[in-house]
């Protein structure tokens, strides 16, 4: 029974073959980026051969370290500061046009739906260029740099908050709202005081996406970047990479990696405590955007 | 329409949500929607003689076709300029895209059939990429394809061979397998939501009735998934139609430039703004297209964006 051809005609063998295709994906595609990690702790300036161990490149090299290069941890906290700018705005708005789009019937807020969705789903490059020449051809306050970046974030992601509370929306349904208002609310405080408790967890799981996302875009924060004092970090890495950079520039990759993995790895956390209890909350894939 | 749902709500509530909705709504409209108008009317307007600004009009009937014919004109005409770029973008995207499939389905498949209490952990590495910024994904393979770099060493095996090759010299090859690794990620998860709603009944019904694993795949499994494959070919392929920077940093010719590249070498260059109007409309409405037949076939906005 121990045959190759017994084992392949086993109806119930274990699918060797899938799992194997799965751990070699993986392999694939974690292990070049662990390996630019790694070398960000490299000793010597090669990025491909390995000399030995050391912080020199974050803060030990008194001139190209993260540390002291102004050019690059200004980028990160730049990076860091359009995340918080753009998460800021961008939930609110979008909390509000979900809990609006939801109930509001007509043509325009047809017309609103779908232009979120194709705000979504069209090429990236789309808002990038159309924003730029806003801000370029005609006179107007879009203003490149950080203005006309966290305009264009914005734009980009505000289908992230619409799409996750829309969806959560569906499953609270109508019953406790209207509970309130049979028992006095208004249709605000119904909204503020039932609706918005109860969405918490999806407009925090949205926070949280919009934030991770905004801090790992590039092409909207290159075309609406002023000066070098608004390239945040990809764009750095998009104008060294091929001009045989230091390993200062895997440290830093490394840090914002390190800072993407935080913010989701502590809102999930968050999450799991705040829907504590509850079934079918979602789990993971919440955090995909596959709400 | 007012139903009576409505009705017996208090006074106040039919504008609550108009207001709600309305600051978004704005937003999109003004930062979306209008600035693509601007992109057309660039495209349709002149160019300053002096300045070799562009010069947006407003008026359909004051348009002015030149810049549009000029594109067209080396797409189609006797110096197609622009057509192998934009050949090589249908061939890159479309095989990219395929071999994504490929990678990506069994990858999908196993995550949501056979992954049991792994399925977290399984998940979790599979959304890691989305965290891990493109750029320095793409930087990671930068390295490490140099002429000295670590995938030369590997297939050297030890100095066994003599490998050196440039792969970051304009290689097709490079280019494409780039995208694939760029953008696998966004196809596996739609394809697991996918999968994973399917009824594991319905499979080992199949099963059970006699009929091989590759029966029950082209039969059952393979149907059932269909519609995520389709969403999950669109997250990818589209996206791909507007990416310059994996051209970029990982090849750097002009022998490999898609159509990105044409976007991304006019829209900064005096004078030729408008044609980067054309290539941008040229994806949208070559995005939209399938976008519409997808809604279309399911009959529902909503199941796009999950």
């Amino acid at each position: 029974m121990n045959s190759p051809v017994a084992w392949y005609r086993n109806p119930w063998r274990r699918p060797w073959v899938l799992g194997a295709v799965t751990v070699g994906y993986l392999v694939w595609s974690l292990l070049p980026v662990l390996v630019a990690v790694v070398f960000s702790f490299n000793a010597g300036r090669s990025r491909v051969a390995w000399q030995g161990f050391s912080m020199r490149w974050y803060y030990g090299d008194p001139l190209r370290s993260v540390w002291h290069d102004n050019s690059l941890h200004t980028a990160l906290t730049y990076t860091l500061w359009l995340g918080v700018l753009a998460t800021v705005i961008t939930v609110p708005l979008g909390v509000a046009m979900a809990l609006g789009l939801d109930r509001w019937r007509g043509r325009i807020p047809a017309g609103a739906n779908l232009a979120v969705l194709l705000s979504f789903v069209l090429p990236e490059i789309m808002i990038a260029v159309s924003l730029l020449f806003v801000a370029t051809v005609l006179v107007s306050p879009l203003q490149l740099g950080t203005t006309g970046q966290v305009a264009g974030l914005v734009t980009f992601q505000l289908s992230y908050p619409v799409v996750i509370v829309r969806a959560r929306l569906l499953t609270i349904g109508r019953d406790y709202e209207e509970a309130a208002v049979d028992l006095g609310a208004s249709s605000f405080g119904a909204v503020r005081r039932v609706l918005l408790k109860m969405l918490l967890p999806a407009i925090f799981a949205s926070a949280v996406l919009v934030f991770a996302d905004v801090i790992d875009d590039f092409i909207i924060v290159r075309y609406l970047s002023g000066d070098s004092s608004t390239e945040p970090v990809s764009v750095k890495v998009y104008n060294t990479a091929r001009a045989a950079p230091t390993p200062a520039l895997n440290a830093l990759t490394t840090l914002l990696l390190v800072a993407s993995l935080l913010a989701v790895t502590i809102g999930f956390l968050v999450y799991r405590l705040m829907t504590r209890g509850e079934k079918n909350a979602g789990g993971l894939d919440v955090f995909a955007g596959e709400a | 329409m007012v139903d009576a749902d409505d009705r017996r709500r208090p006074p106040g509530s039919r504008f609550i949500w108009p207001l709600l909705a309305l600051p978004g709504t704005v937003w999109i409209a003004v930062l979306f929607v209008a600035p693509l108008y601007v992109v057309v009317a660039i495209l349709f307007g002149g160019t300053d003689p002096i300045l070799r600004e562009p010069v947006p009009v407003w008026n359909p009937a004051d348009w002015d076709f030149t810049q549009f014919t000029y594109v067209w004109d080396h797409i189609v005409g006797s110096n197609p300029f622009f057509r192998p770029a934009l050949i090589r973008t249908v061939v890159y995207v479309g095989i990219a895209s395929f071999v994504c499939l490929v990678i990506a389905y069994p990858v999908a498949y196993f995550t949501a059939r056979f992954a049991g209490r792994w399925k977290g952990v399984l998940l979790a590495a599979l959304i890691a990429p989305f965290w891990i910024s493109y750029m320095m994904r793409m930087l990671a393979w930068v390295n490490l394809l140099q002429t000295d770099g670590l995938v030369n060493k590997t297939l050297s095996a030890g100095g066994l061979f003599d490998v050196h090759v440039d792969w970051l010299q304009g290689h097709a090859f490079t280019v494409v397998a780039g995208l694939v690794y760029g953008y696998v990620p966004y196809m596996i998860l739609p394809l697991y939501a996918g999968l994973d709603r399917a009824p594991a009944r319905m499979l080992e019904a199949a099963r059970d009735l006699g009929a091989s694993r590759w029966e029950t795949f082209r039969r059952v499994t393979w149907p059932l998934s269909r519609s995520a494959v389709m969403v999950s070919l669109l997250v990818t392929a589209l996206p791909m139609l507007g990416d310059y920077f994996t051209n970029d940093l990982l090849s750097g010719s002009p022998s490999t430039s898609m159509i990105g590249n044409l976007i991304n070498n006019s829209v900064l260059t005096p004078g030729q703004t408008g044609q980067a109007g054309a290539f941008i409309l040229m994806i949208l409405i070559v995005s939209i297209i399938p976008m519409v037949l997808y809604v279309r076939s399911t009959r529902s906005g909503a199941d796009v964006m999950s």
